[in-house]
């Protein structure tokens, strides 16, 4: 059930009140490098595609997500180790990557963003010629 | 879409951090002791577990797994969730942060004594187990006409 997601660019928005203030989890992820880009992989379970928000600043990114989980209103919590209604973490890019081709896709709860680097600065073997 | 959570109280995650709040108070500091079975903070998978008059609901937040690895049984009213998440490491690729679970994990919870082991369901959607256990009948709350 994977789903592809368009990275949308944003201008930073104001604070939009107590929304934007309400505690947020930290999903969990993994960042990898290699010669042509960055991928992070972020733990957030709970949240479909709808509830998703991938945005670049000018020079950061911005992984929103609410959960997105149906339950009666009379529910009464017995237990919970979870405790906000959405997840958000940031990252600051380098120049070197290429924020307008980022690609996002998410599966079961995991999102996956591959940030590719530019083609000019992608690692080039330079050959050391004996004189 | 979340406004469905929502009721005159505040919505049910407010009631998880004021059930956080005076649990804190009450066991904070004092010798009282904990769950036999509970574990400590942080620990994978992250559940909440909430109730209605008919059914007890668990949501078991773990991402990216294969329903068939997941392994729920129960057992009178304790309910034991395994299995095993095996992340693939990238060949060739530098990692900066590894953060997330890469292995096996279980977690045993007593659920209210009424729930009916035989009517037990589960199903999993955008990385939330989700087990629903209806109560017993006989248990339910019921409405004493008075004549």
């Amino acid at each position: 059930m994977a789903e592809n997601k368009d990275v949308t660019k944003q201008k930073s928005k104001p604070a939009q009140g107590a929304a934007q203030t309400e505690a947020a989890m930290w999903p969990a992820v993994d960042i990898f490098e290699d010669d042509t880009g960055i991928t992070v992989q972020a733990d957030m379970p709970g949240v479909s595609r709808d509830g998703l928000d991938v945005h670049i600043d000018a020079d950061s990114l911005s992984i929103v997500g609410k959960l997105d989980i149906p339950m009666p209103a009379t529910m009464e919590a017995l237990h919970a180790d979870v405790r906000a209604t959405r997840y958000q973490r940031s990252f600051s890019l380098s120049r070197e990557l290429d924020r307008d081709k980022i690609e996002a896709n998410l599966r079961d709860g995991v999102l996956t963003l591959r940030i590719p680097k530019r083609e000019e600065v992608k690692p080039r073997k330079i050959e050391v010629r004996a004189s | 879409m979340y406004g469905l959570l929502g009721n005159s109280e505040g919505n049910l995650f407010d009631e998880f951090r004021r059930m956080e709040r005076e649990m804190n108070q009450l066991f904070g500091a004092g010798p009282w002791p904990t769950g036999i079975r509970a574990v400590a903070r942080g620990t994978y998978p992250p559940i909440n577990v909430g109730g209605t008059a008919e059914q007890v609901d668990v949501y078991v937040f773990a991402a990216g797994l294969d329903p068939a690895t997941l392994d729920v049984s129960i057992q009178q009213n304790l309910l034991t969730i395994a299995g095993e998440r095996r992340l693939i490491t990238e060949e060739g690729a530098d990692y900066y942060r590894r953060e997330r679970f890469d292995g096996q994990f279980r977690r045993v919870l007593s659920l209210p004594d009424d729930v009916d082991p035989g009517k037990v369901q589960a199903d999993y959607r955008d990385g939330v187990l989700h087990i629903t256990a209806l109560r017993r009948e006989s248990t339910k709350p019921r409405q004493i006409e008075v004549k």
